[in-house]
């Protein structure tokens, strides 16, 4: 949608919020506000705006508000989104459920921990920046080696919370992990034999189902699904070639 | 040399994970609480540029030496956490190139290293660039992650033995015959109060520094200035496209990542917490940032949002654009008679870590540590590891 800066008429939205505070509010419980919202009104605003003048206790996280940082997953309507681009008035209803992402341990509210995500991809040697992808022809200027740009992958966790297979494995590697791996290999960061020792197991590429909920969900377009159908085919490739040198 | 003083820092944004980095650093013992996530203030949502200092080269010299002195170091300390694709200031205008001299002879002053490019350079190096362009100066701005870079500077002090604590507000302040002794603090996890003892506490929150400090009944000059910006699918420049004439609206474009980001705008609020995002700001980012890159008019908004800069506004009637960039560290002893409570405000995210080693040594002189300042040269750990 492109909606350049025209915010169209207010519409009142009621967001129920999953609330937990360890020993206070526990068991959880949906607690109820009333926001005005127009075009642009996203669901961290939404929140900030309670936040503000409804509850101070509310708790979720955010940093930059471009889906730059990763770090507003959360799940709207049941989808996994980030609260800093899901606009309010495009989420298919009048009540908006608003609830922490799945695959994470519940810290409280809206927060998860980001620890076990952390170990997830840490090992696949994930860097920030790498050569621009854009317009790489263009004579760069003196001073500047070669144009770069900061990694998709925001590493907001949100393939994990969306993806089928973790849900149920917590041991599974899981979709960023594995983009993460077959970028490194591609890109020659790491070898091949350190690529598939992380990936070539059973909780590592082959547990994969295909369901391609990750590629869905993916704010970056990272498309997570299709890099761990390609990982596989490399891996085959390499183990077909590893057999024939050894005969 | 391990000391028993205990530093309590108000504020988990950029200018509060470079002061801890610093502080335990030099062997002070130090706790940090952030009422919501980490950078979730000002820190997260600024435009993600690391200043060369040009824009600020020919109004405000003070701030561009401190912004490229503060450029080359995080560059040093921080590896990996910038698109080092430098900046270019371009003339538009007839009026833009006339300012051209004053802008060189600016950045000659505060070293800031320039390279005039003409027009046909500029559009090779940029193919989305308005065609009227005249011309173009190069200088060494860079795209910063506004989120990762202050998280490796919590990562780095925790692996050090700071203890950082997210989601926990302060509620008041603890004062012993007018000497302040420490915090009283609400976890938002668990809804429990409680008391931290502190030798000195650093009032660390930006935007939000006057309503901490009238906890101890001290006074802090900050006028919370918030900016709109807006961020576009599609990455429209290589290099931070900046406009060059004297700083107004919409006068830069920061890509990161798949984003253009154009800001900003510039007004005064009295709440940092609602700052509103006024419709008018968000479609003149649209028009401003066209006159720079046509194709960002028609490209589709991923984001609008507005982040408050913390400005300090010290005796006088001078508001937003006219404000200096710079920070200033307060000793409310001096003040406001209050001790044991020093206040940072003002600065930027560049000016990160300058901000951090002025405060960080107000507090060692108030306590009597002679510890040499060591975040110039020690290089920090990726973010990741804060989770580790």
């Amino acid at each position: 949608m492109t909606n350049n800066g025209f915010f169209g008429p207010k519409k009142t939205i009621t967001l129920k919020v999953l609330r937990y505070k360890p020993g206070a509010i526990d068991p959880p419980r949906y607690d109820t506000f009333r926001v005005e919202a127009n075009a642009v009104t996203t669901v961290l605003d939404a929140l900030e705006e309670i936040k503000a003048t409804q509850d101070s206790s509310l708790l979720y996280r955010h940093s930059c508000h471009p889906a730059s940082c990763g770090t507003c997953g959360m799940r709207v309507n049941g989808r996994e989104q980030l609260g800093c681009v899901a606009r309010l008035l495009e989420q298919g209803s009048d009540v908006v459920v608003v609830e922490p992402l799945a695959s994470a341990p519940l810290i409280a509210d809206l927060v998860v921990d980001m620890t076990p995500f952390a170990e997830r991809f840490a090992p696949a040697g994930m860097r920030l920046v790498r050569e621009s992808e854009f317009n790489p022809e263009a004579e760069t200027p003196v001073g500047v080696e070669t144009f770069t740009r900061y990694e998709d992958c925001i590493e907001c966790n949100i393939c994990l919370s969306a993806c089928p297979v973790a849900n149920t494995n917590p041991a599974f590697i899981g979709p960023a992990g594995l983009a993460a791996a077959y970028r490194a290999l591609v890109t020659g960061e790491r070898s091949p034999a350190e690529v598939f020792a992380y990936v070539d197991h059973d909780d590592g590429v082959w547990r994969c189902h295909s369901a391609m909920e990750c590629s869905a969900v993916c704010p970056s377009n990272v498309d997570p699904g299709h890099k761990i159908m390609a990982l596989r085919r490399e891996l085959v490739t390499y183990k077909v070639k590893r057999f024939f040198k050894r005969g | 040399m391990a000391t028993q003083f205990h530093v309590v820092v108000i504020g988990g944004g950029s200018t509060g994970a470079a002061l801890v980095h610093d502080l335990t650093l030099r062997g002070l013992k130090v706790t940090l609480v952030e009422r919501g996530e980490l950078t979730s203030g000002t820190a997260g949502r600024h435009h993600g540029l690391l200043h060369s200092g040009g824009r600020y080269a020919v109004n405000d010299q003070e701030s561009a030496i401190e912004c490229i002195e503060e450029n080359q170091i995080l560059r040093k300390i921080a590896p990996g956490s910038f698109e080092e694709n430098d900046g270019l200031f371009v003339a538009i205008t007839d009026e833009d190139v006339a300012y051209l001299d004053k802008f060189l002879a600016g950045c000659e002053a505060c070293h800031i290293p320039t390279r005039v490019l003409t027009a046909e350079q500029v559009k090779r190096l940029e193919p989305h660039i308005n065609p009227q362009v005249k011309l173009g100066v190069q200088v060494p701005d860079a795209t910063m992650d506004c989120w990762r870079l202050p998280m490796r500077f919590f990562a780095t002090a925790k692996r050090n033995g700071a203890d950082i604590r997210p989601y926990t507000e302060v509620i008041g302040m603890l004062r012993t015959a007018g000497i302040v002794t420490g915090v009283r603090v609400r976890s938002h996890v668990t809804g429990k109060e409680y008391d931290i003892k502190a030798d000195i506490v650093v009032n660390a929150t930006g935007a939000w520094a006057e309503k901490v400090s009238e906890m101890a009944g001290a006074r802090v000059p900050v006028k919370p200035t918030p900016g709109v910006m807006v961020a576009v699918r599609g990455r429209w420049c290589n290099m931070v496209i900046n406009r060059l004439n004297k700083p107004s609206d919409g006068d830069i474009i920061v890509p990161q990542r798949g984003l253009s980001v154009i800001g900003t705008t510039s007004w005064t609020v009295e709440d940092p917490d609602r700052l509103g995002l006024p419709e008018d700001h968000v479609r003149l980012m649209f028009e401003k940032g066209g006159e720079l890159i046509p194709a960002v008019r028609h490209a589709p908004m991923r984001a609008a949002w507005s982040a408050a800069r913390p400005l300090i506004a010290e005796g006088g009637a001078q508001e937003g654009r006219a404000l200096p960039r710079t920070f200033k560290c307060f000793d409310h002893k001096v003040r406001d008679v209050v001790e044991g409570l020093v206040t940072i405000s003002g600065g930027k995210g560049t000016t990160m870590r300058a901000m951090a080693e002025a405060t960080a040594n107000v507090v060692c002189d108030k306590l009597g540590i002679d510890a040499p300042c060591r975040t110039k040269e020690v290089v920090l750990l990726p973010y990741w590891a804060y989770y580790q």
